[in-house]
């Protein structure tokens, strides 16, 4: 009995996180390769798979961190256009999991440049400013994609900021056409993919939590003042946390560009970065199975809806807060903890209740 | 132990989970195709019934309902019609178009609008199930997609065909362009007119460019292009930019001749509009609500009863969109207990055939080539006295 108590808070989270995945993979695979799942579902996963990275991403800039990041979908653009672009510019002949990778790579690459790019200014800043000086860089990098053009040919890649004519393409494809988007994407992301690059991201944030540079993380989240009086480098430990939420959330995005025939830049607006903070706030921050969890069931719930045709993204609305106010009301959290206890009592003799560990 | 239970409970969520989602779509299909009648042929549309474009996917939704109770008024063959909603964007769009094929659709209207549309069409493509989509009209919609056809003109069509037609009938010495670059539509067409302008000899004087964020203030814009002079001013936009621009223009006394593709349709009907600043704007479009034939003045009075609203010609293209593949249907033989794939195969045979020739209310004798795209006349229009008159 004691030895199990004494499993620390990481290994349960651990624990969890990768269970709940892998779990989750090992039902669903084999029913998907046998057609045992319903068209519905089966064209969700791959997204939900994306928002999951993406939100585990999220959550370490704004759980970990502490900063509100409102640009985010910014990054994963960067990525899914990188990696689409990678794809089409590979050969033909490659097997589609070396493209998948290297898109994925390249994604994570170029999203985490621009990272740095951004953080260098963004980091200076805290709290309120921070969060309105990302939104404006997710702007940006909306608006400077829509009116990018890259071709590719012979001779290699072709840009222009001006028109598909302007690329003087000699017998090439156009890959980004402006506002048009990515048109006649190969669409080469597979469930699979989606699954190991959750774990990737899995492995990547908590291991990261609960290093050295995690704990100097959450120490500025805490108390910017006393961490900087213990010597803590600040902007270090922020710009590092910031990159690599960039660099998780371009991958992501290339993940999830490559499941879409077509995609373009005013997708990722500010309405998919606030969606994904909506996911990290109802899984709770700094909660990273809370945060898997929250994003399955908020993503699906839309097309759970779908029944009430005109009533839908009403009802969506009124869940979302109905759900966001059973979590978060102090009364809510005083019965659930409740509940949890009587469980608890039942499991323990002396039942101390350190019920928010669970 | 407890850590036994907690992982064994985690296990059994999750399975549980699991089965749910898979059980309850497994669950939905069957019953599904139990409870319908064998005969019924099901038709899935995709559009945005919410958003800042649902005007257009409620107006196919309802043109395509009208034509619906015509054709199984006719009692020969038996649709129906289920239209999801995909809020303009792509990713629903596919999500919608999922889940129709789960309800057992077995043709497709397309989606809507065009982004959406190219997305949903590579689905739609590979599952060898036919569509024919109402107004999404950007080459990419049908290029190398031999299940996917076309009711509206594509956007190169529109363009080629605005400049053809303001040549010919000497429109403007100096022409001047306001188009949104964040729109694939609008943007299509700018390209193309600009590419035909050129072949054509006419002067284009100065060209202004709008986003969607954007699209509240045009007065820069409008004051450049009254600066360059120009006395013929294009808009390949949709109507609600193009009413703040009219608007505007008419502040500033600045009164060129306005020339508009069919998505400048609607704006007529459009809610606080003043309708005489329309006046004398010119526009390419395939169908109006004041036409005198017969079909037209039927559909326009069955819409009105039923909607209590005119008909704009994103309605007329659902109601087409429906006629077509009846027709289609008709003449192929086919039968509601067909599969997708094989009803895919005959329709792409049937429309393709050199004889399959669609008269509708959006142009008379349509016909489709190999890729997709149809083949009808555009008829320029003016607004005079708050009504559109042929030109």
């Amino acid at each position: 009995m004691n030895k199990t108590r004494k499993l620390s808070k990481f290994t349960l989270t651990n624990i969890k996180c990768y269970g709940m995945i892998i779990v989750a993979f090992a039902v669903l695979y084999p029913m998907l390769k046998m057609n045992m799942i319903s068209n519905k579902i089966s064209g969700l996963l791959i997204p939900i798979c994306a928002y999951i990275v993406m939100a585990i991403s999220l959550n370490l800039t704004v759980g970990f961190l502490g900063e509100l990041s409102l640009g985010h979908a910014g990054f994963m653009s960067v990525g899914a256009f990188s990696g689409v672009i990678t794809v089409a510019c590979m050969q033909s002949g490659l097997p589609a999991p070396v493209k998948l990778l290297a898109a994925i790579i390249i994604g994570g690459i170029m999203a985490g440049i621009l990272g740095l790019i951004i953080g260098i200014p963004v980091i200076r800043l805290k709290g309120d400013y921070l969060a309105i000086v990302t939104l404006a860089f997710g702007e940006i990098i909306k608006n400077i994609i829509n009116c990018l053009y890259i071709g590719v040919d012979g001779s290699g890649l072709h840009f222009s900021m001006k028109s598909a004519e302007a690329l003087n393409l000699s017998d090439g494809k156009i890959i980004l056409n402006g506002p048009q988007g990515a048109v006649g994407v190969s669409k080469i992301a597979t469930f699979f993919a989606g699954v190991l690059l959750i774990l990737f991201a899995l492995f990547v944030v908590l291991n990261l939590v609960n290093s050295k540079t995690g704990r100097a993380v959450t120490a500025i989240r805490d108390n910017r003042i006393a961490a900087e009086s213990v010597g803590i480098n600040i902007t270090k430990y922020k710009l590092t946390a910031f990159i690599i939420s960039a660099v998780i959330a371009g991958m992501a995005g290339a993940l999830y560009g490559l499941n879409f025939s077509t995609i373009a830049a005013k997708k990722f607006d500010f309405n998919t970065s606030i969606l994904i903070l909506v996911f990290v706030v109802l899984g709770g921050m700094g909660n990273i199975p809370g945060t898997i969890i929250a994003t399955t069931l908020l993503y699906m719930l839309p097309e759970m809806l779908r029944q009430f045709s005109d009533y839908r993204m009403l009802i969506y609305a009124i869940v979302l807060i109905l759900v966001m106010l059973a979590t978060n009301s102090p009364r809510a959290k005083v019965f659930a903890n409740k509940i949890v206890g009587i469980f608890k009592k039942n499991n323990e003799t002396d039942g101390e209740g350190d019920v928010s560990n669970g | 132990m407890k850590k036994f239970t907690k992982i064994a409970s985690l296990a059994l969520t999750a399975v549980m989970a699991a089965t749910c989602l898979a059980g309850c779509g497994a669950g939905s299909s069957t019953s599904g195709s139990a409870s319908e009648d064998k005969k019924v042929i099901k038709i899935g549309g995709i559009g945005p019934l919410t958003g800042a474009a649902a005007i257009y996917g409620q107006a196919v939704k309802n043109g395509a309902e009208i034509a619906l109770d015509e054709v199984n008024a006719k009692g020969d063959l038996k649709f129906e019609l289920k239209f999801e909603d995909d809020e303009n964007d792509a990713e629903k769009a596919v999500n919608a178009y999922n889940n129709l094929k789960d309800w057992g659709m077995q043709v497709s209207m397309g989606t809507v609008t065009t982004q959406p549309c190219i997305a949903v069409s590579a689905e739609s493509n590979s599952d060898g199930m036919f569509a024919l989509t109402p107004s999404a009209s950007a080459p990419d919609v049908v290029k190398d997609k031999d299940f996917m056809f076309q009711m509206c003109f594509s956007d190169p069509n529109q363009g080629v065909a605005s400049a053809k037609y303001i040549k010919e009938q000497n429109l403007g010495e100096k022409i001047a362009i306001i188009y949104n670059n964040s729109d694939v539509y609008s943007t299509g067409i700018y390209q193309k007119f600009t590419s035909e302008a050129q072949n054509q000899g006419l002067n284009v004087v100065c060209v202004k460019t709008f986003t969607d964020d954007s699209a509240n203030d045009f007065t820069s814009q409008l004051n450049e292009i009254k600066a360059a002079g120009a006395d013929l001013v294009y808009l390949p936009i949709y109507y609600t930019p193009a009413s703040l621009i009219l608007t505007q223009a008419k502040k500033m006394q600045y009164e060129p001749k306005f020339f508009g593709v069919d998505g400048m349709d609607g704006i007529l009907t459009l809610e606080g509009f003043d309708k005489s600043l329309a006046e004398g704007v010119m526009l390419l479009t395939p169908f109006t609500a004041d036409a005198q034939d017969e079909a037209t003045k039927s559909f326009v009075k069955k819409y009105n009863e039923k909607y209590k609203e005119t008909p704009n010609q994103f309605a007329a293209d659902g109601y087409d969109v429906v006629n077509a593949i009846y027709e289609a249907c008709k003449k192929a033989g086919i039968t509601g207990d067909m599969t997708s794939e094989e009803i895919g195969k005959k329709l792409v045979d049937t429309f393709t055939s050199a004889d399959f020739k669609i008269d509708g209310i959006t142009g008379t004798g349509m016909t489709w080539s190999k890729d997709g795209e149809v083949s009808k006349e555009p008829k320029g229009m003016v607004i005079k006295n708050g009504a559109y008159v042929g030109m």
